[in-house]
């Protein structure tokens, strides 16, 4: 007896209110993610259940119940709300994975206002950028990052509050800084949830495109929906499992699927918030005895470099369901996982501004190691022919992956950007911005980006950024950046430069360099190579040709050079 | 290595990491602080690490010795540091 139904019996019939219906969602009623998270759960007679086992780094460790999540988002929102905190307000989250960020994310959707996760690590930089571009009102943040926050504060005149989570001495504070600690907080018990609608903005992640500053992507309480459907078809979460997904919240994974789906479904999950160690890792599944598991390759392929050896010393007959997102899951991991785990680590292919899985290996479904999958139901996917925009029907052939917009997490728009979100259509088709060849069985199968943008461990980082920052340094003349191969993260950040006169190349200032960019950007937009170059390749007209290095880098043809200024 | 030198130079890559990647003036980072596994320094910024041991001790550390292990604590580092310089 098979444990799931078939791909064609998923997809027969298939329609949205199949998630309307189990969530008890009617078009044109209220729909608050926040609520839905907790409030409902716990009417559901689960407020005892555990929704969040957290370890942090020292084995500190703490959990939660539906109930406690509940109170935490109502105390959280009480708070926002004494400082007049309003709907539609953006407050951004920049935190690392501690409890306070999985809780002030109900607690901001509850008030109807929209919640801005940042990653922890981002410098000042791309901080401000996102900040200023948001016009965030509130930032949550933690004393280790005050400093950055304290670095651009004078610049940011929406910016009212930084709330700091953690014990500071009141001495210590600036003007405009105020404390908030849950723990110390009443519980609020109750609380007028706002009545958010199917399209009130609800979360505001930023992504990086080619070319300019990255954009917020908006969604809206709605998306609940795929989250929801998404995470119990693919992840093939149940009542009794134990699930952690490895993702950060300051990106889309982490908040699709390490918060409002798993929630939604009333599913307990863990976090665990140290630097990445396999042994951590393996430990990590061992005590909390994980069932699903969804991480993503460069995590994965840390692994398999840890040996084999390593996993044999730990006890992880617990796991059940494996998958994986964030860039393309080379078929050697997956075999391994099979070897290693006893399952397949399935691939998922989505992205920050789809909201939820589209492409993917269901569970029961064959895997083809190396393949990304077939579209969730609900879903019409296609590959487009990158001059005519219109489906390629030869197996195997490759082009552009493209949907039909209309399913429920979809991006409503880019903030304040709406005319790069009209770009992102063509023919009625919703441009990813990557390429792949569908085969003859109907499954994807991943090439790489349509643009220059660069996927480092599942991370996007925009040359254009990169490329800005250097240009800041006194010593850096001119810049390109583009990608180079890595085992690890599929590919990082490569820099040439040339220096203005009176700068000498050497390896201390290309360490200088590359620090320059951790701190101003993040460690993910740091260059992990810096090439110093006499003069960088450029068309007559001037413009810098990123693609004759990335072809050398990858030992691609470079194509046509006719327009190169020195051929 | 003599026991004075081994001192400078664990002296010297704290006072590196402490410098570079330590944001929160309240945090102490001794020889044993873990600094990967904290999440102190993350994996992406171990690669700058890495170049600045190149740099100043003149060494070269085949990536697959650069592990997250070998980078959790400035006594690990050192140790690490020790087994390529004088070769």
């Amino acid at each position: 007896m098979p444990d799931h139904p078939s791909y064609d019996e998923l997809t027969s019939g298939f329609s949205w209110s199949i998630a309307e219906k189990e969530l008890e969602y009617t078009p044109g009623d209220i729909i608050n993610i926040g609520w839905l998270c907790s409030d409902r759960i716990c009417q559901k007679g689960k407020a005892a259940k555990v929704a969040l086992y957290y370890e942090g780094f020292g084995g500190v460790r703490k959990q939660y119940t539906f109930n406690d999540i509940r109170l935490a988002g109502n105390t959280i929102g009480t708070f926002l709300r004494s400082l007049g905190i309003t709907p539609g307000d953006r407050v951004c989250l920049f935190m690392d994975r501690i409890p306070e960020l999985y809780l002030s994310f109900l607690g901001i959707l509850k008030i109807g206002a929209i919640v801005q996760p940042l990653f922890s690590a981002f410098g000042d930089e791309s901080l401000f950028v996102r900040l200023e571009n948001a016009e965030t009102r509130a930032v949550i943040t933690q004393k280790k990052h005050l400093s950055k926050v304290r670095k651009i504060r004078s610049s940011l005149p929406d910016l009212e509050y930084v709330i700091i989570v953690d014990k500071v001495k009141a001495s210590e504070l600036e003007p405009g800084e105020i404390l908030f600690n849950l723990e110390e907080a009443e519980p609020v018990e109750q609380f007028d949830i706002h009545p958010t609608l199917a399209e009130t903005p609800s979360v505001l992640h930023y992504t990086s495109g080619t070319t300019g500053q990255p954009k917020g992507v908006k969604h809206v309480h709605y998306s609940v929906i795929s989250q929801y459907l998404t995470t119990k078809w693919v992840l093939d979460l149940r009542d009794d499992d134990i699930y952690w997904c490895t993702a950060d919240p300051g990106w889309v994974t982490g908040t699709s699927y390490g918060i409002i789906g798993p929630w939604s479904l009333g599913a307990t999950q863990c976090v665990l918030d140290t630097g990445f160690s396999a042994q951590a890792w393996y430990r990590f599944i061992e005590n909390y005895r994980v069932t699903v598991w969804y991480s993503a390759p460069t995590a994965i392929r840390s692994l398999m470099k840890a040996g084999d050896d390593l996993v044999n010393e730990f006890d992880l007959s617990s796991l059940r369901h494996l998958a994986s997102v964030g860039e393309p899951l080379n078929s050697e991991a997956v075999i391994w996982s099979g070897r290693v785990f006893g399952k397949q680590f399935h691939d998922t292919f989505w992205q920050t501004e789809t909201g939820s899985i589209m492409i993917t290996n269901f569970p029961g479904m064959k895997i083809k190691p190396g393949s990304m999958g077939k579209p969730f139901p609900g879903i019409t996917g296609a590959v487009l022919d990158p001059v005519t925009y219109t489906p390629i029907e030869e197996p195997g052939k490759a082009g552009l992956i493209a949907f039909r917009p209309g399913w429920p997490s979809m991006m409503r728009t880019y903030w304040r950007n709406e005319e790069k979100y009209r770009e992102k259509f063509v023919n009625g088709w919703y441009l990813s911005g990557d390429r792949s060849g569908i085969d003859n069985e109907g499954y994807y199968w991943f090439i790489g980006r349509d643009d220059d943008v660069i996927n480092t461990g599942g991370h996007l980082v925009s040359p254009f950024e990169v490329e800005s920052a250097l240009l800041e340094h006194p010593a850096v003349g001119e810049s390109a950046v583009t990608s180079k191969p890595d085992d690890i993260n599929m590919e990082v950040v490569k820099a040439f430069i040339t220096l203005k006169p009176g700068f000498t190349a050497g390896p201390d200032l290309e360490l200088e360099i590359m620090n320059f960019i951790r701190k101003k950007l993040s460690p993910l937009a740091m260059p992990q190579d810096v090439e110093f170059l006499d003069s960088l390749p450029k068309t007559r007209s001037g413009k810098i040709m990123r693609r004759v290095l990335h072809a050398r880098e990858w030992g691609e043809e470079i194509g046509d050079i006719s327009t190169l200024e020195n051929d | 290595m003599e026991e004075n030198n081994l001192n400078e130079m664990k002296e010297l890559v704290l006072k590196y990491v402490i410098s570079e990647y330590i944001d929160d003036d309240d945090v102490t980072i001794t020889y044993e602080t873990p600094l990967i596994s904290s999440g102190y320094v993350d994996s992406f910024s171990m690669v700058s690490l890495l170049v600045f041991l190149e740099n100043k001790f003149n060494i070269k550390i085949p990536p697959s010795k650069a592990t997250p292990e070998a980078f959790d604590s400035v006594n690990n580092i050192v140790a690490l540091v020790n087994q390529y310089l004088n070769q």
